[in-house]
């Protein structure tokens, strides 16, 4: 499921906290963050030792040795490296492809007048309702019949530029670029798409900066419609994963290596850019 | 000429800049969905030149089958264990974390986490750990002296482990929303009901609960919606890996799971075309219907203020 903040207002902050964090709060935030990271380390302690753990009545609570001969097992079983390389492929263009399309289409709603655009603004916010997921019917048939199934590009087209990324830098357009601005450079003889390079893009940065890292991680993860246009020896990663995990009998430390191996890179982009990703999730979010 | 080209430039280009959304999202969503209800009036099989016409056919077909009865109960069910404690535990958290911290972003982090990762490995490490033989929770429970459960096998505890899933990865998030709309109250207003003899409990339910309306709204609908197309979690929780059945006798399969199943596997493309079409209409139906709900049960509250 791909949710998105929705923002309707920037932040208003005249709240602020209420109230002093006592150890009952403190007690009941360490449950959480350790109920938060608890399965992901239980992932990496079944991938570093033997399946032979799980037989235990008490499992070991420390990671063993075996955590780099089992991702050696993973790169034998499936085509990992295929796998990861068709991800970042595909991320990547889309993550592009969506920033650059929807920057474009918020700049003409927030700031340019044309005969139509409240309508078809409305028209934006609308297919939000459409769950894409329910017609991948005909979509599966149309990729068949232009023979890209089980390529790249039947992944990467249906996803080059979505609703509420248009709405997203339409709601941040409007309050990050003055009219002044516009119509300076329109006087300095600058064409449109020169203004949209050189004022509105500037300007607008840090949302398609967040709304770039968020359609990384949507695409990155992205399952059902992967599994169907791309077969097992072009996968990409989520896809190589659920493969890696359907044989007759599930060997958990080589599968559980595999989610591991799966989970760091997007991990890694999580630490260094959790504030930012935090920070938009709560501007974008909505507000009475 | 070059005033022409200028005035051509304003007025043409805006809709060069919005077109590439309205021709993508024509041709890979508006179009699809329409082609589904064209495709859901035939028995249309995945290699089939000639597909015949039964017009509504696989509608009155469907409407007979107990699976997608089944299917739609089960679907229910998972949604409904895992919106209603997940919008709770949002609010609960995002109360905790709107009180005054040491390092509030490294939290916010912290419950944030669940939501990066991906739905497939969750849903392997998740049947990991539910696992009826070796997996911990079992492990756990008979440490404490219960019963172990066959987490895939019984229906109900097949729901509450796909429903503690879903919101395992949500309930951070929907508490980070919840706590920007919870920022955005005036803090006069909670000055004033302390004036008024208002304890804690008593200001959460009668200023910050009214006024959380708009974002609990955005949160339900939200959740509704994803909620009820739920796939990856069920298909990776099979006891038979790489299985669509949901469990051997269907017991935690879902809709887009059934939908899924009977497109690619029973290779039915006119029967999945039908049920995604009666899912379509469930989903409008259900996040209209918790739309009303959700501003009635609010706007009471806010009458009592």
């Amino acid at each position: 499921m791909t949710v998105f903040p929705l923002p309707l207002r920037r932040s208003r902050r005249d709240g602020g906290p209420v109230g002093r964090a006592n150890v009952w709060v403190y007690g009941l935030l360490i449950a959480f963050v350790l109920g938060s990271i608890f399965p992901f380390y239980w992932s990496f302690l079944v991938a570093s030792r033997d399946s032979s753990m799980l037989t235990e009545a008490v499992p070991p609570l420390l990671p063993g040795g075996n955590f780099f001969d089992n991702v050696a097992r993973v790169f034998d079983t499936v085509p990992f490296w295929r796998a990861l390389g068709n991800s970042f492929l595909v991320a990547g263009s889309v993550t592009v492809s969506t920033v650059l399309f929807s920057t474009l289409a918020g700049f003409a709603f927030a700031k340019l007048r044309f005969r139509g655009r409240n309508a078809l603004f409305v028209l934006v916010i609308a297919t939000l309702a459409v769950p894409t997921q329910l017609g991948i019917i005909p979509l599966y048939m149309a990729m068949a019949e232009l023979g890209w199934a089980n390529q790249l590009q039947a992944v990467i087209v249906p996803n080059l530029v979505t609703a509420i990324g248009v709405f997203w830098m339409r709601q941040y357009t409007v309050e990050a670029v003055p009219y002044e601005l516009i119509e300076a450079a329109r006087v300095d003889g600058c064409s449109m798409i020169r203004v949209f390079w050189h004022v509105c893009l500037p300007a607008v940065r840090p949302a398609a900066a967040f709304l770039g890292m968020f359609t990384f991680m949507m695409s990155w993860n992205d399952f059902m419609w992967p599994l169907i246009a791309l077969n097992a020896d072009n996968p990409t990663v989520q896809v190589a994963l659920e493969k890696l995990q359907s044989g007759h009998y599930i060997d958990y430390s080589l599968v559980l290596a595999g989610t591991t191996l799966a989970t760091i890179p997007i991990l890694i982009v999580f630490v260094i850019l959790g504030k930012q990703i935090v920070a938009g999730i709560m501007q974008g979010a909505v507000k009475g | 000429m070059r005033d022409r080209l200028g005035r051509w430039d304003v007025k043409y280009s805006p809709y060069l800049y919005v077109a590439p959304f309205f021709v993508i999202f024509g041709v890979v969503g508006l179009f699809p969905l329409l082609y589904t209800a064209y495709v859901s009036l035939f028995d249309w099989e995945l290699i089939d030149d000639s597909p015949s016409f039964i017009g509504f056919g696989n509608y009155v077909l469907l409407m007979s089958d107990p699976q997608f009865w089944k299917v739609l109960t089960n679907t229910f069910s998972i949604f409904l264990l895992s919106a209603i404690p997940q919008v709770i535990m949002a609010v609960l958290l995002a109360a905790l974390l709107n009180t005054r911290l040491r390092f509030p972003t490294g939290w916010r982090i912290g419950i944030l986490m669940p939501y990066v990762a991906s739905l497939v490995a969750l849903g392997i490490i998740f049947a990991n750990l539910f696992g009826p033989n070796f997996g911990l929770v079992n492990g756990i429970f008979e440490l404490l002296g219960l019963d172990r459960v066959d987490w895939q096998a019984n229906r109900f505890a097949s729901h509450v482990a796909i429903a503690i899933m879903v919101n395992w990865r949500w309930t951070g998030y929907n508490a980070l929303i919840v706590l920007a709309a919870m920022q955005a109250i005036p803090r006069e207003l909670h000055e004033a009901a302390v004036v008024d003899g208002a304890g804690p409990v008593r200001r959460f339910f009668s200023v910050t609960l009214p006024l959380l309306r708009p974002t609990l709204i955005f949160v339900i609908v939200t959740a509704t919606i994803g909620g009820l197309q739920i796939f990856t979690e069920p298909k990776l929780f099979d006891a038979m890996p790489g299985s669509n059945n949901g469990g051997s006798t269907n017991q935690f399969q879902t809709v887009t799971l059934f939908m899924y199943q009977s497109a690619f596997e029973r290779e039915d493309l006119g029967y999945a075309s039908a049920i995604a079409w009666v899912l379509f209409v469930i989903i409008i139906l259900v996040a209209l219907i918790n739309f009303l709900l959700t501003r009635r049960i609010a706007s009471a509250g806010e009458g009592r203020r």
